[in-house]
């Protein structure tokens, strides 16, 4: 072992310092790469990592559009048929090409695990490589969102990689990290947590079109960007300030002002949706098992403290009940007035009295360790006392969370009542891909609603002729989710990013990608 | 002499087994699920099962603990659940900041300490000595992350002497390391400071009290030599005693540095892998820095004879 | 090996200990400031202006205030008010840490010290338990057991226990060949009674010193759990976990850090300072040295 040591530190020692010359961009993420199968987990950073190294079929544009990206495709006049053509010049980055043959691997190890990948697999009748260039994906029954689900871009987005990789069970993490993506992943110099490197891919072809979102031409114009991970945002703040790195992902809004007034450094937001931050219940075990209480719990909360405490300025978060997300197509605020204005604990302790609610105390999860989730549960909880809830909070660190959520216990038996979480306006902004819109009991997200209703509104979403009957059935979706507790939206914030002004022309978009900017000496 | 180092040597075998005992059972007996890391977000109870089946986490504790043990003896520290990465590449890529930042720490506090220990002693009761106890006193009741906020508000912040944070390898130039390593060392040296500075007082007032002491004195030996070449040498053993004893509040403290100052090694690597669960790293980890402690003490053990030839076995 | 009072004398460095006329200055100052901080401590629910809980978070991070003498943190509670009661819980977790280390390891060190068979293996595994760093072994304990005030407890008094077995056995095996502990063995004094009657006046005094130590460094390494994340909730504040949720704050709310750092710093200080008084009292053999 100790030679083994001796070995590393060896190399360690030799790798630092390469690389003067080149164009290098030292960016801070907003938390430390650790898990590299984006097949495997929802964590953004791994999906952000997925998307510098592996390319995808086909992308989401600003306007939540699907656009061509490695391969275009025609739909049958059926609508049962999809036809995908791979373009030309897709290479691997050990040398092989692209072919159909890895895309339907990866997009079948995809579709055991996403959500939205599995109601495509339910109605699938075959998925095929016709030839080198074609993938041919028959359905059983026309599925209008098909193009949607496979240009997400989260929660997990179907990555191409190549076949032998993709045969890994869905169950197992991958080992090899070969993409087609416009960047490379440097392996020996990754350090779980810390630090990730990749390598301008030089073989990339890019597509003409200019880059949006994430659809268009990913053109690379620096040679190396390093992910480095720092323990705390004003660790990163000082260091930008300093020029040690040049990118901060995710700022906290308190520390802005630490920036302002420097010339060299701007803070900006990067993609104006933002976030949506939330409460879920769990339908398993009182006192939310019971409906009245789950109604209870929404009169109690008003949006703005909670955002006010996790955010600061106001110019960075907005109140929002629209479980769509605000400045989504489908955006809808129906029965929501106390949570976007307040006054309505009187209604939740009338609702408690005649739900004869009996003082269970209510167990939150409160993580400690991850900054955009440690407040909205202090102030949640005092809120719900006011309201006449007993309350026990519960700190814990974030992977015990994530560990404890998935516990069906009651929650005296290491279960829960309620947790908060946060995601990208993208990623909940469809009702059949928004989690928190699964109806089905044990196969449904954590909380586990057995709620008829919310799937029967999601058929009717599907099969929606067209965009005004979507909206129509979109406000129904909205109410109902509401009325039944399905979630508690707390609003939605932006956190900004910071970039020293060396950095130019990056790219809007809800993922922060580093292809398409530029950056000077 | 040899066979009392050999017995010193082999003493080491039980408590470290012993360590391993205790690592295993403090993270078998404690809730939480190796193979729901492993697993990923989206689980279901049936492939949980399968990855705890393959990963022996049904077998009965006595089973998982002798193999465990057989892989640490062949020298496999075991794998990353996090990263999938071996924890072996995983400690030697980040054992070299933890390392050199103790070396630094350990000669600046020493450089720093043992004259004022001196100096407190020979200058008993005097101003200089109440300056040297009240600052050790001190230095153990600051926390050391207030000491290390402190020291980047003054010396970084408001006069731009040192980078904010961060790590530069000596491979890279002394300059660089240092302009990173000083502040980190400095500030994890304050505890250090405060309690070799304290063990060197104690010990030189008391063998200057000593007889030979005063004989030499009497005889016209010049202070210097009194003080560093008869008083010091003497009080050596303790003194080194301390610095051995003290290793464990360094690794505390290199723990806690190491957030503040974002230096990329082995105690944030521990600290991280604490929350996420990460077993093998835990394990690995701390049977790592319980056996350098050990180490460290026996070797300062063994020394003790080449400082004191009183001590005989 | 420090030199051992008679039994019947036990008691009596101790309660010349607790006559203040025979503390020097510095020790007065300290004993003072404790007292300050333990009595301000003890009527923080009624001094504090504000209950330490109750937030607006549309008024945070303000700088000092009328109501609010030292600002307002990130959800807007009052500093002031918060670290007047965040002394509680470090006060609490350092006594239960020093009282229940220093009880269990003087049982523990009593069986190691007077039964030979026993020794052997205790000792290893106090050598075992001494070789984990104590902060690694405290954060694994609070992470796997959570961050309850009970296991945190646990987590601080669990390393602290080796160091008072070592002293309690040295104390006793040079006590057990004293001429009047032997003749007790020799008449068949029940065990017990020569344990407590004997070996435990021997050991009251060091125990009284190692106390305070371990009491002041409870509270430092429950500041520094905090600090990495395993800590008490902040919903009961302490002095370590209003800093640590402070830190993120540090540069544009210093005061955060700062307010509550004075008062632990203040209250450890004093703490050691006292310990050290003691011990010069308790260990003739210092007392001499320094007279």
């Amino acid at each position: 072992m100790l030679k083994k040591l001796t070995a590393t530190l060896l190399a360690s020692t030799m790798l630092t310092g390469a690389a003067w010359a080149e164009t290098t961009i030292k960016a801070v993420m907003h938390s430390g790469l650790r898990v590299l199968d984006p097949v495997i987990t929802t964590a953004h950073i791994t999906r952000n990592h997925a998307y510098m190294i592996y390319d995808v079929l086909i992308a989401q544009d600003s306007e939540f559009q699907p656009q061509p990206q490695m391969a275009d495709w025609t739909i049958s006049d059926d609508q049962l048929t999809y036809t995908f053509t791979l373009r030309d010049g897709l290479t691997f980055h050990d040398g092989a090409p692209v072919t159909a043959a890895d895309a339907v691997a990866s997009l079948n190890r995809w579709g055991q695990k996403d959500a939205g990948g599995q109601v495509i697999m339910d109605r699938t009748a075959s998925l095929e490589a016709t030839d080198d260039k074609t993938i041919t994906w028959t359905l059983t029954e026309p599925f209008v969102p098909m193009l949607d689900v496979l240009s997400k871009q989260s929660a997990l987005p179907p990555f191409i990689m190549p076949a032998r990789v993709a045969e890994t069970s869905a169950d197992e993490a991958i080992t090899e990290y070969v993409g087609s993506g416009p960047f490379r992943f440097v392996e020996a110099e990754f350090q779980p947590g810390l630090m990730v490197v990749y390598e301008k891919f030089d073989e990339y072809v890019p597509r003409d079109e200019p880059a949006d979102w994430m659809a268009g031409g990913k053109v690379v114009n620096v040679d190396r960007v390093e992910w480095v991970n720092m323990p705390d945002v004003q660790t990163a703040v000082n260091a930008l300030s300093g020029g040690e790195i040049d990118y901060i992902e995710a700022m906290q809004v308190d520390l802005i002002p630490l920036l302002e007034g420097d010339p060299n450094i701007v803070v900006e937001t990067r993609e104006p949706t933002g976030m949506q931050t939330m409460t879920r219940m769990n339908f398993l075990h009182p006192p939310f098992d019971n409906v009245q209480v789950r109604q209870a719990a929404i009169k109690a909360i008003t949006q703005e403290p909670v955002l006010a405490a996790m955010v600061g300025n106001p110019e960075y978060y907005s109140v929002c009940g629209a479980i769509l997300g605000c400045g989504t197509p489908l955006e809808n605020a129906t029965g929501t007035d106390t949570l976007t204005q307040g006054g309505g604990a009187e209604e939740a302790r009338a609702l408690l009295e005649q739900a004869g609610y009996d003082g269970t105390p209510v167990v939150l999860m409160a993580p400690t360790d991850m900054v955009a989730l440690a407040t909205q549960p202090v102030v949640i909880s005092q809120m719900l006392r006011e309201a006449g809830f007993q309350v026990e909070l519960q700190p814990m660190d974030w992977q015990t969370l994530v560990t404890r959520r998935a516990s069906q216990a009651t929650p005296a038996e290491g279960g829960w009542n309620v947790f908060i979480t946060n995601w990208m306006v993208p990623e909940i902004s469809n009702p059949i891909s928004n989690p928190m819109l699964n109806g089905r009991g044990n196969d449904a997200w954590f909380g586990w609603p057995t709620d008829e209703t919310i799937e029967a509104l999601k058929e009717e979403f599907i099969d929606a002729p067209d965009a005004a009957a979507q909206t129509a059935v979109a406000e129904r979706i909205q109410a109902h989710a509401l009325e039944n507790g399905l979630l508690i939206p707390l609003g939605q914030y932006t956190l900004p990013q910071a970039r020293r002004t060396t950095i130019t022309e990056m790219i809007n978009s809800p993922v922060p990608v580093f292809w398409g900017l530029q950056k000077s000496e | 002499m040899l066979g009392y180092i050999l017995r010193r040597i082999l003493a080491v075998i039980p408590v470290m087994l012993l360590v391993a005992v205790f690592v295993f059972l403090l993270l078998r007996l404690t809730p939480g699920d190796p193979a729901a890391i492993i697993a990923g977000d989206m689980a279901t109870p049936a492939q949980l099962e399968r990855i705890r089946e393959a990963m022996g986490l049904n077998d009965p504790l006595h089973i998982q603990f002798v193999t465990w043990v057989g892989q640490l003896l062949r020298g496999d520290l075991g794998v990353s659940l996090i990263s999938n990465t071996p924890v072996a590449t995983m400690v030697g890529d980040r054992i070299a900041p933890t390392l050199s930042i103790a070396v630094l720490t350990i000669i600046m506090s020493v450089a720093l300490a043992v004259p004022m220990g001196v100096l407190a002693a020979w200058k008993h009761r005097s101003a200089a000595d109440y300056a040297v106890m009240t600052f050790s006193v001190l230095g153990f009741s600051v926390p050391v992350f207030v000491i290390g906020y402190l020291f980047i508000l003054v010396f970084s912040l408001q006069l731009g002497w040192f980078p904010v944070q961060g790590y530069t390898p000596l491979s890279a130039g002394l300059g660089g390391f240092l302009s990173n390593a000083f502040l980190p060392a400095l500030t994890l040296s304050t505890i250090y400071i405060a309690l070799i500075a304290r063990m060197t007082r104690a010990n030189m007032l008391e063998v200057l009290g000593e007889d030979y002491i005063r004989t030499a004195r009497a005889k016209g030996a010049p202070e210097r030599t009194v003080l560093f070449r008869h008083a010091l040498k003497n009080a050596a053993v303790p003194i080194l005693t301390v610095i051995g004893t003290g290793f464990a509040l360094l690794i505390g403290g290199v723990v806690v540095t190491e957030t503040v100052f974002n230096i990329p090694g082995v105690g944030r690597l521990t600290v991280d892998a604490i929350l996420a669960r990460d077993y093998p790293v835990i394990q690995a980890m701390i049977l790592l820095t319980s056996f350098l402690y050990v180490l460290v003490n026996l070797l300062i053990d063994l020394s003790y004879s080449l400082f004191d030839p009183r001590i005989r076995y | 090996m420090a030199q051992v009072p008679q039994p019947t004398s036990a008691m009596q460095p101790v309660l010349r200990a607790l006559r203040l006329p025979q503390l020097g200055l510095g020790s007065k100052i300290a004993a003072l400031v404790l007292a300050i901080i333990v009595v301000l401590t003890l009527l923080a629910g009624w001094i504090a202006p504000h209950d330490p809980l109750t937030m607006n978070p549309m008024a945070r991070l303000q700088g000092p205030i009328e109501g609010y003498p030292l600002g307002t943190d990130n959800f807007g509670r009052d500093i002031f008010s918060r670290v007047l009661i965040g002394g509680q819980l470090s006060l609490i977790i350092g006594i239960a840490t020093a009282v229940v280390s220093v009880l269990l390891g003087l049982i523990i060190g009593m069986i190691a010290g007077f039964f030979r068979t026993a020794d052997a293996i205790i000792m290893r595994m106090m050598d075992a338990l001494m070789a984990i760093p104590s902060i690694l072994l405290a954060i694994a304990l609070v992470a796997l057991n959570g961050p309850s005030v009970g296991s945190v407890i646990a987590a601080i008094t669990i390393p602290e226990i080796p160091r008072v077995v070592r002293l309690v056995r040295a104390v006793v095996l040079s006590a057990r060949e004293e001429p009047y502990v032997e003749a007790a063995i020799a008449l068949g004094t029940p065990m017990r009674k020569i344990l407590v009657r004997h070996l435990v006046p021997n050991t009251t005094a060091p125990l009284i010193v190692q106390g305070t130590y371990i009491l002041a460094s409870a509270i430092l390494t429950e500041a520094i759990l905090s600090f990495l994340g395993a800590g008490v909730s902040t919903e009961t504040p302490t002095w370590g976990n209003i800093m640590a949720e402070g830190r993120l704050f540090f540069r544009i709310k210093p005061e955060l850090i700062l307010y509550p750092g004075i008062a632990l710093s203040l209250c450890i200080l004093s703490i050691n300072l006292l310990g050290d008084a003691a011990r010069d009292m308790l260990d003739p053999r210092l007392k001499k040295r320094a007279g």
